[in-house]
């Protein structure tokens, strides 16, 4: 556990900034939480709307089976504590996009308690790990959209998203800098996809977060802290906490005391703003919905979801150091659930894993970096992949011979395998056939062998390339300097 | 052809199986009922093509077709059921003219038996009110007068007071009925008629506009124990779509119903020998005792000791949940918009202001109050407590009876306006009804008499969860030896 030193300083000494995130992330589910209507993002407006969606006369929710499968296999993959009681409950207010009146949400007996995240804040270095408190995580309903660009006088309301069914990530307030929170909600969207609960992306609404912040000197009592909503990218949060921390700061030293209350971000102009101050705030009149009966899980729906969790980043992540991985190859090759699955796909196609990781982190991810292109869509499947990487393991082509034979992988998809035997790529290492191109090449540079037994030894990867480039690649390197130092000596 | 509408739905049934009448002739006699007692104010929506095109299918099905439990049966259907197509109001403004493209599931499920639609029928606003006077369409007319010579409109009670009028007045065999808190029971006590409100699950809410989500059941009402026995049987059933439905089979309760009660226990609670109800009320009580006595139960005398708070508990629960339920009542999507000078909460509170009437704003002012801050625990939450208790109460009494019997209503129908201007008068209407709603218990009101001034007085069953068997047999058991055979006189 590491203290952060992040600080704010002001002019009248240093901050400390206490931070907590509420992530809103929608739940990987085809049907909403209480309906059957669809969740297919980008829809036209109002085409995914069911009857209990537009909250009709007399329209009942009935809990999706699925959406709660995921919120309980979430909170397993944060080690937290599984409800086998929870409770909905309705959170009152009126707003045009919330048909209902309410929301269904579960306040005072949520499905998740207390878990924990760890985070890096330093990919290469184990000894930056801090571990953030979740404090719950309950399921909810979300709204639906309003849009006042669509008439002069009037806003239209968009029910497509009205009842997602959403889970809410509570941290607790353990963060201390901008780069854990950036950390932690990266980790947090990294194990959300893991599991599949929720697809993390953050450009479609599907993860959001509402950041509180407050300041307070180094180890003093918590300050005032103020909530910005749906914040929705790692960069914003980060952005939002350093901007919001500064303000607050500003506010006391000149006198003043932070308000309690929710402001939305303005990412055009890096700014937050006020919502609605405490004195505003509504009250939500939360109480037990009379639709739903408490959700209970037994002990078989329990181990069920269990046994149904993948391997998740940081066992994933220990495994391969465990094979030799370096910290930061590790780190890059878990990170996103689709490189990781790539990459275990890869060793278990045989390729070593060392070598691998190296070649996965620079070759591969460099080259499809310059084609635009990401794993999923890699013209080279992992089995290819492995082909090539045992080649060069085993001997039968070099570490040059390999980028060449990558590259035609790459245009034409081909196995490295035949690649090399269409093209008589194979490295050679007869030595008869080596010892007479050396003995060329010598030969026709006399002067240099001459001024390299004087001395000069730089000359002998000269003479290694000339041997080389003589045998198109295919020589075995090892072979070519073996046989070059006897004949120099 | 009007002595068809003196029928009861069991001997229309096997009238109409053994062929003596067609369904159209049972339909068309309905049909002119329902225009002729136009003056009680009963219907919100007549649907006589509805009723008729379902007694064609059952009478084509008659020639040669499979028959359908309930085919040649016309209902009435309370306006608080969605129907498709018909307007569906819940006797309220902000709903006028809502036509749902839906059907509930129990009255899709009684058309699917083969029953037609007569028409909705009249209600208390959403369902919040025992006189039927709460209505956007003014209050339902009792059929029934006093024999004291005057004519006072009296009420035929409430929420359901369209259906109690109707089956009273024979507009309608059969009728839907909702009670929350009485609402089957208090009306079909007023106008000399049955309904049962069963255990809480057994129908479905689906498609039933929500008053209190916790408390709402629907039932049927009728003329006989009989006709109740046949409806309820094509009303409950397990619904996937109300998450609250019991998931259980639906007994055979007509085939089951018999008036022997050897072996029964009934008990009698002290505790709702409530001061101030009028001697007639108790003496009917009296003769209900000696008639399932008669009938070979044992009596005995049992305790609910929290009796007294039921009504102040169903006044805390019913509102709150009801001021959760009406707030998707704002004007955005369906119902009445009354636009606002100038911003959203403009356009909500103008619509609901004119969309709602008096008690239904009461009853939201209410449940928000005990909802709010720093008031849930005092109210809400106490309120939940007490219910437990009161639960707790009929979990103990059952052990030692198998069926509880008290009146239904503390006094016969009251005159329309009586008692409109005080709340807590009106709400004592359903003293002896409440506990059971809250409870969650099936219960019955079947009649037993009538008072000196000529007005039917109830008699009231409750009975264990799921025993809807042993409420019937009961409530058959004292209709057998009542011999109410009483009828509101004609004057409409």
């Amino acid at each position: 556990m590491v203290v952060s030193d992040y600080r704010i300083y002001g002019e009248t000494g240093e901050w400390e900034v206490v931070i907590g995130l509420e992530v809103h992330a929608q739940i990987t589910s085809n049907a909403k939480l209480f309906s059957g209507a669809s969740t297919t993002f980008g829809a036209e407006p109002n085409t995914q709307v069911s009857l209990v969606d537009a909250a009709m006369p007399g329209m009942l929710p009935v809990p999706n089976a699925e959406c709660v499968r995921q919120a309980v296999r979430t909170g397993m993959a944060i080690g937290a504590k599984i409800n086998a009681w929870s409770r909905f409950d309705r959170k009152n207010y009126f707003y045009a996009d919330l048909p209902q009146g309410y929301q269904i949400s579960q306040l005072y007996h949520p499905i998740v308690g207390e878990g924990s995240i760890t985070v890096l804040t330093d990919d290469k270095d184990e000894a930056s790990a801090v571990t953030i408190g979740v404090e719950r995580i309950h399921i909810e309903q979300d709204a639906g959209k309003l849009m006042h660009d669509q008439h002069p006088t009037m806003s239209f309301v968009d029910l497509n998203r009205s009842g997602v069914a959403l889970m809410e990530i509570v941290s607790k307030p353990d963060m201390r800098s901008p780069a854990e929170a950036g950390a932690y909600v990266r980790k947090l969207r990294a194990i959300l996809r893991y599991v599949g609960s929720c697809d993390g992306n953050m450009e479609e609404g599907s993860m959001r977060a509402d950041v509180n912040v407050s300041v307070r000197r180094p180890g003093a009592e918590l300050g005032t802290r103020t909530e910005t909503k749906n914040v929705n990218s790692v960069r914003f949060v980060m952005a939002v906490i350093e901007h919001e921390a500064r303000r607050q700061v500003e506010l006391i030293e000149a006198g003043g005391a932070v308000a309690q209350e929710t402001r939305l971000y303005d990412p055009d102009n890096n700014v937050t703003r006020t919502l609605r101050s405490k004195e505003d705030a509504h009250d939500y009149r939360y109480f037990p919905d009379p639709d739903l009966l408490p959700l209970e899980l037994d002990d078989a729906f329990l181990q069920a979801c269990r046994d149904s969790l993948p391997e998740l980043p940081d066992a994933k992540r220990k495994r391969f150091e465990s094979l030799g991985i370096g910290a930061y190859n590790a780190s890059v090759l878990t990170d996103e659930v689709e490189t990781a699955r790539w990459f275990d796909s890869l060793l278990e196609a045989g390729a070593p894993p060392p070598q691998a990781a190296n070649w996965v982190a620079s070759e591969l991810f460099g080259a499809l970096n310059r084609m635009g292109k990401t794993l999923v869509d890699s013209p080279v499947t992992p089995h290819n992949a492995a082909e090539l990487l045992k080649l060069v393991a085993d001997g039968t082509i070099s570490g040059s011979l390999a980028k060449q034979v990558f590259e035609i992988m790459l245009e034409t998809g081909e196995g490295a395998a035949r690649i090399v035997e269409e093209r008589g790529l194979k490295q050679t290492s007869d030595t008869g056939e080596i010892d007479a191109i050396i003995d060329g090449i010598l030969s026709a540079n006399a002067d240099k062998v001459q001024q390299y037994k004087d001395g000069k030894e730089a000359l002998f990867g000269f003479f290694v390339g000339q041997t080389m480039k003589a045998m198109a690649g295919k020589a075995n390197p090892g072979v070519v300097n073996e046989r070059l130092r006897a004949k120099l000596v | 052809m009007f002595e068809l509408t003196t029928k009861t739905i069991a001997e229309l049934r096997d009238g109409f199986r053994g062929g003596e009448f067609s369904a159209r002739e049972i339909a068309a006699s309905f049909n002119d009922a329902v225009v002729a007692g136009r003056a009680l104010n009963a219907w919100t929506v007549e649907t006589p093509e509805l009723a008729l095109a379902a007694a064609d299918v059952a009478d084509a099905a008659r020639g040669g077709g499979e028959m359908l439990p309930l085919s040649g049966i016309p209902l009435g259907i309370k306006d608080l059921f969605a129907t498709e197509g018909v307007d569906s109001t819940a006797g309220s403004n902000i709903l006028r003219g809502f036509k749902p493209p839906y059907e509930s599931s129990v009255s899709g499920k009684l058309k699917a038996a083969g029953a037609g639609m007569l028409g909705k029928l009249n209600m208390d606003e959403f369902a919040m009110g025992s006189s039927n006077e709460t209505s956007a369409y003014g209050p339902v007319i009792s059929p029934w007068k006093r024999n004291d010579g005057g004519n006072t409109a009296l009420t035929p009670g409430g929420s359901s007071g369209g259906s109690a009028a109707a089956v009273a007045a024979g507009m309608a065999p059969g009728v839907t009925g909702t009670d929350t808190g009485g609402s089957i029971r208090q009306p079909a006590a007023f106008v000399g008629i049955s309904g049962i409100k069963p255990t809480y699950g057994r129908c479905s809410r689906w498609g039933i506009v929500a008053f209190a989500s916790s408390l709402d059941q629907a039932g049927p009402m009728a003329r006989t124990v009989l006709d109740c026995a046949i409806l309820l049987e094509n009303m409950c059933g397990f619904d996937a779509k109300d998450a609250t439905s019991l998931d259980l089979p639906v007994p055979q309760w007509e085939a089951g119903l018999s008036s022997d009660l050897k072996g029964k226990r009934v008990g009698i609670p002290r505790e709702y020998r409530i001061d101030g109800v009028p001697d007639e009320i108790n003496a009917i009580w009296d003769h209900g005792i000696a008639w399932l006595k008669d009938a070979g139960a044992e009596i005995v005398e049992i305790s609910l000791p929290h009796t007294r708070y039921a009504l102040p508990t169903y006044y805390i629960i019913a509102p709150a949940e009801a001021s959760s339920n009406l707030a998707r009542y704002d004007g955005v999507r369906y119902g009445l918009r009354e636009m606002g000078v100038k911003s959203l909460d403009d356009m909500y509170s103008a619509t609901r202001a004119a969309g709602f009437g008096a008690e239904v704003k009461r009853r939201i002012m209410i449940g928000t109050y005990v909802l709010s801050a720093g008031y849930y625990d005092a109210y809400f939450t106490k309120a939940q407590k007490v219910r437990t208790l009161i639960k707790r109460d009929f979990t103990r009494a059952f052990e030692e009876c198998d069926l509880i019997l008290t009146p239904t209503a503390p006094s016969a129908a009251f005159g329309l306006g009586e008692k409109m201007s005080d709340p807590l008068a009106m709400y004592l209407n359903d003293v002896f009804a409440v506990p059971a709603s809250l409870a969650g218990l099936p219960a019955m009101s079947v009649p037993g008499g009538l008072d000196s001034q000529g007005l039917p007085l109830g008699l009231h069953l409750i009975g264990r969860e799921c025993d809807e068997q042993g409420v019937l047999n009961a409530g058959l058991a004292i209709e057998e030896r009542a011999g109410f055979t009483a009828r509101a006189e004609k004057w409409w």
